[in-house]
């Protein structure tokens, strides 16, 4: 099963980038091109790390293991999208212009905690392959939980960048409290076993 | 132009449009567009002709728009206001002064004829445009009251109607939508009340069937769909003010040096440009400084932002 889900899934995940790659290439990106960019890639990163942040719940409530084998092609597409998303700002928008950007980085809270999600993200692409595993055996998996911060950054970067109390952004936060409450009811579940036993 | 992205039934209007206006240019001359039922001027320009930027096709003057009333995504207005409906329709001017009176749109039409200006549009967003109004100026509608001694601030406000705009459903911004201006603003020739865009009538999504356009100040100081005009003591509290007072200042002059928490506003992106077009450099008043830097002679422009 995994060896026919795990393609396709890939294949899946990519449509996104086609869909943009396709809209620059035939200049199909409207009124305001960069933000168009900007707007589609960083949606799918948001949309991707939830996604991969929703992998560990969906195993503990279904009880399938499966799930957990697309938690990292996940992470790493979150990743993916992540990159272009920077790259649009960086290299579309300030035309690799470097003042306005540090100077964005270090005024602009939005963009402050987008930048900081990023590079959260750099160590966990790093050490995601399998050999990484081995070699960092437990620190592996303290280095991993990063991720649920990069959630919170990720979500706080999108309601900071609002003007105004916009429908999307919470919609995004209310599953970002769910899946961190699943999992801080899973934690607190396996310590209460722990401790009887 | 770089129309090749349209279909020719598509530019069709808006290139006869823009060889129409540089023939009238050559002429040295500017002049309203005749639609329906409606005075027309000629005169010569009486405000710094737009000659640095390209003109913004039609299609993303009338289908990128902020109208929360309709929406909080750029594309809402366009789809949501089809139906909405703009006759009859009455302006009232009240408030300060010793005559309020009430005007339909038909009557101030008739009354003040509507000449052309191309002026720069600029978003707090980090957005530019180039839009031919139709339009007169406010002070020409402002004359037909006499504010009393106490009249300092000329407060706006815009139709509230949830039934037909479904974004005042949802408490997005305090509804009404509501703007301000000094009186010297508002009296300023540059201010004007428009009626229409590209030689055409207002459409919905840009306002009809009257609106504000201040071009030195950002885009949301330029009211919408109006109702009411009032001239008041205080310094009116807008919308957006109360909604982020530390975001949105009651000036809100174009203005370079001073960065919205959010956005820099050094430099802008030009709407219609493809991908690769850089940011332009913002410029002090929207670039209309000559003429309303006098406003704000000895204030400090940080401060009153």
């Amino acid at each position: 099963m995994i060896r026919i889900f795990k393609p396709t899934i890939f294949v899946l995940c990519l449509i996104p980038f086609i869909i943009i790659a396709y809209q620059i290439l035939f200049n199909q990106l409207g009124a305001e091109p960069v933000k168009q960019v900007t707007h589609h890639t960083g949606e799918w990163t948001l949309r991707f790390i939830l996604l991969s942040l929703a992998m560990t719940p969906l195993k503990n409530v279904t009880k399938i293991l499966a799930w957990i084998k697309y938690r990292r092609m996940l992470g790493l597409f979150a990743f993916f999208y992540g990159t272009l998303h920077l790259l649009t700002y960086i290299g579309f928008d300030y035309q690799f212009n470097f003042d306005p950007i540090i100077d964005d980085v270090l005024n602009k809270k939005f963009i402050f905690i987008g930048f900081a999600a990023w590079l959260l993200m750099l160590p966990l692409a790093i050490t995601s392959n399998q050999k990484m595993v081995l070699i960092l055996k437990q620190n592996w998996k303290k280095i991993h939980r990063l991720s649920y911060l990069i959630g919170i950054f990720a979500v706080l970067h999108f309601i900071w960048l609002s003007k105004t109390i916009f429908f999307e952004p919470l919609i995004y936060l209310i599953i970002l409290i769910t899946l961190l409450t699943l999992r801080l009811d899973f934690i607190k579940f396996i310590f209460k076993k722990k401790s009887v036993t | 132009m770089k129309l090749n992205k349209f279909k020719s039934s598509e530019i069709t209007p808006e290139n006869f449009y823009i060889n129409r206006r540089k023939f009238l240019k050559k002429m040295g001359i500017v002049t309203g567009t005749a639609f329906a039922s409606q005075n027309i001027i000629t005169s010569a320009l009486s405000y710094t002709p737009e000659t640095e930027r390209k003109i913004t096709p039609y299609k993303f003057a009338t289908t990128y728009n902020n109208y929360y009333e309709f929406g909080t995504s750029k594309s809402d207005p366009h789809k949501n206001s089809k139906d909405f409906i703009t006759k009859p329709w009455d302006i009232k001017i009240d408030g300060e002064v010793e005559n309020e009176i009430t005007l339909s749109v038909e009557e101030i039409k008739n009354m003040i004829p509507s000449e052309e200006r191309i002026y720069r549009f600029r978003c707090v967003e980090g957005w530019s445009m180039v839009v031919p109004w139709l339009g007169f100026p406010l002070n020409k509608l402002l004359n037909k009251v006499k504010p009393t001694s106490k009249a300092k601030f000329v407060k706006f406000t815009s139709v509230y109607d949830p039934d037909q705009m479904k974004g005042q459903r949802f408490p997005v911004l305090n509804w009404p939508y509501k703007e301000g201006l000094r009186i010297d603003e508002a009296m300023h020739p540059l201010t004007i009340m428009v009626t229409g865009l590209y030689g055409k009538e207002l459409p919905n999504q840009n306002g009809a069937p009257l609106r504000l356009i201040v071009p030195w100040k950002y885009g949301f100081k330029s009211a919408k769909a109006i109702v009411n005009i009032k001239f008041v003591e205080k310094m009116p509290v807008s919308s957006w003010m109360n909604a982020s007072p530390n975001e949105y200042g009651f000036y809100s002059n174009v203005n370079p040096n001073v960065s919205h928490p959010r956005w820099s506003q050094a430099t802008e992106r030009v709407i219609g440009e493809n991908i690769y077009s850089p940011r332009i450099k913002t410029v002090m008043f929207n670039g209309y400084g000559d003429e309303v830097a006098g406003l704000y002679d000895g204030m400090d422009l940080r401060k009153n932002f």
